[in-house]
């Protein structure tokens, strides 16, 4: 069966922390810094269970900022 | 696999519009413009439209869309978009004009404006954002805020015998003759999205068919506003906004005729 691999590049330093992105992600892969927080003073989103992703790009639709970028492989 | 192996140029299945600049959203977290920035980046870069699109930007938060979007610009008075629009568009046939507006521009200030250039079936798209409430001035009452809602001006909640009912700006124009698409959409979860980008897609279609008038309005959310984080609003909105303003296409002659 195939295998779907995806990954998720986040700009830290555009991201807003508005949290819609780990509320949109369906495999729970993203998640907000817990302490550190960007140039602006928020606490930017990163890919905390990164294995998990299957590329959807479901996170890069709903952000408002367009920080997200989405890399899909299919593993035959 | 290992994340190096996946990120790839040619493994990339979504990147930033390419007609987004650079510069950083001035907007609040969360906030819905941002999406509609992007949605309307895409699609007059999917349509070849980066030489021809001239957008009209609002008074209201969207002010400084021209800031953000790789497109020719205009900014109008406070509400008159559509009648710049009107001008533009009659003076340079050949480009697509598109107005971008707030419900406190668009249905306050702005009323006989917009149903005057819909009524006159211009070839633009007009877009609102509604999100009932003025967001840049602080979170006063505008004529789409529901009834019952707290805001700046209404303390104790809007009421119906005080401040009339909210007021469906797609439901008026869609009786006019002059419109050819009229829907409204929202932008809180990736369908959604999906689908607003399809109803932009089709409303900038038929402006460069020179087809009448497309109005696409978003129901989107102010958390600043609403004083909710942005989770809360879009849950808010999808609770309470959708009742009074359901989603989806009011009128489309492309389907009647």
């Amino acid at each position: 069966m195939a295998k779907i691999h995806g990954a998720v590049t986040i700009d830290r330093d555009r991201c807003k922390g508005c949290d819609l992105c780990v509320v949109a992600c369906p495999c729970g892969v993203l998640s907000l810094q817990p302490k550190e927080v960007n140039d602006r003073g928020y606490h930017f989103a990163y890919p905390a269970n990164e294995d998990a992703c299957i590329g959807c790009a479901a996170c890069a639709m709903v952000c408002p900022d367009a920080c997200i970028e989405v890399y899909k492989v299919i593993e035959k | 696999m290992k994340r190096e192996d996946i990120i790839k140029l040619e493994n990339k299945v979504y990147s930033r519009p390419r007609l987004l600049n650079d510069n950083i959203m001035h907007y609040c977290p969360g906030c819905s413009h941002g999406v509609v920035h992007k949605l309307v980046a895409e699609v007059i870069d999917e349509l070849g439209l980066e030489d021809k699109a001239i957008g009209v930007a609002p008074v209201g938060c969207a002010v400084f869309a021209y800031n953000y979007i790789d497109c020719d610009w205009i900014e109008a008075a406070h509400g008159r978009a559509p009648a710049v629009a009107t001008a533009a568009n009659r003076l340079n046939p050949e480009n697509v004009v598109f107005t971008y507006q707030g419900d406190g521009d668009l249905a306050a200030i702005g009323t006989a404006e917009t149903i005057h250039a819909c009524t006159r079936g211009e070839n633009i798209v007009i877009i609102l954002i509604n999100n009932g409430i003025y967001g840049m001035t602080g979170g006063q009452m505008s004529p789409c805020t529901l009834e019952g809602a707290k805001t700046a001006t209404t303390p104790y909640g809007r009421r119906v015998d005080l401040n009339g009912f909210p007021l469906r700006v797609a439901n008026v124009v869609s009786l006019l003759d002059g419109t050819c698409y009229v829907t409204r959409q929202a932008v809180h979860t990736t369908a959604a999205v999906r689908k607003a980008k399809a109803a932009l897609k089709k409303a900038f279609i038929n402006a460069r068919d020179k087809k009448g008038t497309s109005f696409v309005e978003i129901v989107s959310t102010c958390s600043s506003g609403w004083k909710m984080t942005p989770e809360k609003a879009n849950q808010w909105m999808a609770e309470n906004m959708f009742a009074h303003y359901p989603l989806g296409d009011i009128k489309d002659t492309d389907k009647t005729e």
